[in-house]
């Protein structure tokens, strides 16, 4: 009997937990193995598939979760407990995938393959078009950017492509540094060719001729997958001179991030690609007329690029269909932390936080009460189980004081210590921070230590005056940073003040309303001085 | 990581001068010269400064600025193993901050392995994560820890 087509995980997330040895084991046995990416069900990696005729005679995928060498023998003789068809899985089914419709699905540098699940549809009717139709169509489409500033796409690019110049660039901003996000990672990882195609989309509505991926040195995988991917594109004039025998020409090649989580933002990134230090630039001018080089440069994350191909393929207003409110479209969101089931969740905008922690994630991985959720990064706002009912958008979670970043959700059972995480924002934003601006530079060292006064103070009045202070330096951060390090930073900390005050050695919510009140009288005197 | 080739000053400036010859062609070629001299020597060093400042063209000070803005530019040989344990948020939801300070601890006098934090590999809703020799490992404890370093170079994927 020859044994089936068996489809192992080559993503990272997989591969950490013995992807490959399970791989090599159903080789050994015979097994054709094929590595597609992962589906995004990540606890239940490494997941394997089995490719088997179906009812109907067409093969089904049957999945086996959490599969090590020694069940490899179980699964070919059909012994092995599956999970049952992975595509019927209820926590897929309930998904609205279309950024990461292909994810998991193919063999990620297959070009074939890509083809044949609709890939560069969107290209082939982008050239069809003209540039100011094709801007117009993402502009339709809501599309608003993915890396966290909401900023709407259709937008930016009509910037660039009015802008006079002779060479324009498309970057991709991969740097995807915020803790509990890995979409950016396992899109590449999973489905290159989409962010090739949606870079390539960019390049002939603005006028571009070159691109280039910014791409962290974290993610060796990723790295290796996309210049893979990137070649064989070549080779398929997918990239090169005259793309499909169109007037597009465009040159696409990776770089390498070199460990500083700042280069994510825009303008540090277009440093570190210069080849400088990582600092961040003055606003104006901004990229889209003077970027890389100075000259007119698209920059967008790797989920606003790889969306662009769909929203072509479907026309922009389809795209526009989904969502909510003022947000359109899907978003992928990514379950980490202290998860039972985490992953990836792209679904519709305004989908609940509450429905992705509890409804998706199952709760946490320790079994204990959830404590809180911190969305967005490092940068991003603690929120308690009270604020689970906001729906995931922009708008609804700015008006929280919280914002939606790049889509992380980071669960924390009730043994997180939120004066400890506070600390961290500020220790992170020391560490990382540029040294650009002074309120990042200084103010996250002077945070650490204020936020060790308060925690270790022994006197309620010290800790009064810690609490003003903190407050005080919180505000200066976040009206004088020059961008969103330092600027967000204070999100976090005053975040995990608000809600959870008694970590902070603070006695109660009603005490510390009171104290925060005479606090605000004592420090407006006639001098305007502060304690 | 790279293997350290035992070579004398001038043979050493030699190979940094081909490196940053090979890239100095491209659009912004700094980064890509310093990941290739640390992929080859394994670090970079003082000396490799000038030679790579006088192919680009640029002021000592400016490659000294970018190599030491950057965490993956290291200046001094890495031990024969390298521990990367991420420290950001998400895996300290699941106990990083206790797993890196008892790695800290148990090869504090071991100059054979070198442990360092790292923030954030992608693999969040798998953690602890960390990095032994460059090969990630997810739901990390100290026994995984452990059994990665004991598996004999060459038998590694």
């Amino acid at each position: 009997m020859t044994e089936p087509t068996v489809w192992v995980p080559c993503d990272a997330a997989a591969v950490s937990v013995g992807a490959d040895e399970v791989a090599e084991a159903f080789a050994a046995a015979g097994a054709t193995v094929r590595r597609n990416g992962s589906r995004g069900m990540l606890w239940l990696e490494p997941l394997v598939e089995v490719e088997r005729p179906g009812p109907d005679g067409s093969p089904q995928r049957i999945g086996y979760a959490n599969l090590t060498p020694e069940r490899v023998g179980a699964v070919l003789d059909g012994s092995a407990e599956s999970i049952g068809v992975v595509e019927d899985h209820g926590w897929l089914s309930r998904q609205r995938r279309v950024t990461f419709a292909r994810v998991g699905v193919i063999e990620p540098t297959d070009i074939a393959s890509y083809e044949a699940h609709g890939g560069f549809a969107g290209l082939r009717r982008a050239l069809s078009l003209d540039p100011a139709a094709v801007v117009a169509e993402v502009t339709a489409s809501g599309l608003r950017g993915r890396g966290g500033a909401g900023f709407p796409t259709g937008i930016k690019w009509e910037t660039v492509r009015k802008a006079g110049s002779e060479v324009k660039f498309v970057c991709c901003n991969a740097d995807e540094g915020d803790s509990g996000t890995f979409a950016d990672r396992m899109l590449i990882e999973g489905d290159p060719f989409t962010l090739i195609e949606g870079m390539a989309i960019a390049a002939h509505a603005v006028g571009a001729s070159e691109g280039y991926v910014y791409l962290r040195s974290e993610y060796p995988h990723a790295v290796a997958t996309l210049r893979r991917a990137i070649d064989v594109a070549y080779a398929h004039g997918w990239l090169g001179e005259r793309i499909q025998g169109s007037d597009l020409s465009f040159d696409l090649q990776v770089r390498v991030g070199a460990g500083a989580y700042i280069c994510g933002e825009e303008t540090s990134m277009l440093e570190s690609l210069e080849g400088r230090r990582g600092e961040v630039r003055a606003k104006p001018p901004i990229p889209a007329l003077s970027g890389l080089f100075g000259r007119p440069t698209v920059i967008n994350n790797v989920m606003s690029l790889a969306t662009v191909p769909m929203i072509l393929a479907d026309e922009g207003q389809e795209y526009a269909s989904l969502g909510y409110e003022r947000s359109r479209g899907t978003s992928v969101f990514q379950l980490a932390g202290n998860v039972k089931q985490g992953g990836i969740v792209e679904l519709e905008f305004g989908v609940t936080i509450g429905d992705l922690v509890d409804g998706f994630g199952g709760g946490t991985l320790t079994g204990r009460p959830v404590k809180a959720v911190q969305i967005g990064g490092p940068l991003g706002a603690y929120l308690p189980p009270e604020r689970f009912d906001l729906p995931l958008d922009y708008e609804a979670l700015a008006a929280a004081d919280a914002m939606i970043g790049h889509g992380g959700v980071v669960v924390f059972d009730d043994t997180m210590d939120a004066s400890r995480m506070a600390r961290f924002a500020m220790e992170f934003c020391a560490l990382e921070s540029c040294g650009k601006c002074t309120p990042c530079r200084i103010g996250s060292t002077r945070g650490v230590e204020v936020i060790d006064r308060i925690t270790t103070a022994t006197d309620d009045g010290v800790r009064r005056t810690q609490l003003t202070l903190l407050d005080d330096l919180c505000t200066t951060m976040t009206k004088g940073s020059l961008c969103a390090m330092g600027g967000l930073t204070p999100m976090p900390v005053r975040s995990a003040l608000r809600h959870w005050p008694q970590d902070f050695g603070v006695r109660d919510d009603h005490q510390a309303t009171a104290e925060a009140a005479d606090l605000e009288s004592a420090t407006v005197t006639t001098e305007g001085a502060r304690p | 990581m790279g293997i350290h080739h035992e070579q004398d000053g001038t043979g050493r400036a030699a190979a940094v001068r081909v490196l940053a010859e090979q890239h100095s062609g491209q659009r912004g070629p700094l980064l890509p010269i310093l990941h290739d001299v640390v992929a080859e020597h394994g670090y970079v060093a003082e000396e490799d400064i000038p030679v790579i400042a006088e192919v680009l063209n640029l002021s000592r000070a400016e490659v000294h600025g970018v190599v030491s803005f950057y965490h993956d530019f290291r200046r001094t040989p890495s031990a024969t193993h390298e521990i990367r344990i991420c420290r950001a948020e998400a895996c300290q939801s699941v106990g990083a901050e206790v797993l890196y300070a008892a790695t800290r601890v148990a090869y504090a006098e071991d100059d054979g392995v070198e442990v360092t934090e790292v923030f954030c590999l992608g693999n969040c809703a798998l953690g602890p994560s960390g990095m032994v020799d460059g090969q990630l490992l997810g739901r990390l404890t100290p026994e995984r820890l452990a059994g990665a370093l004991a598996v004999p170079m060459e038998a590694r994927p």
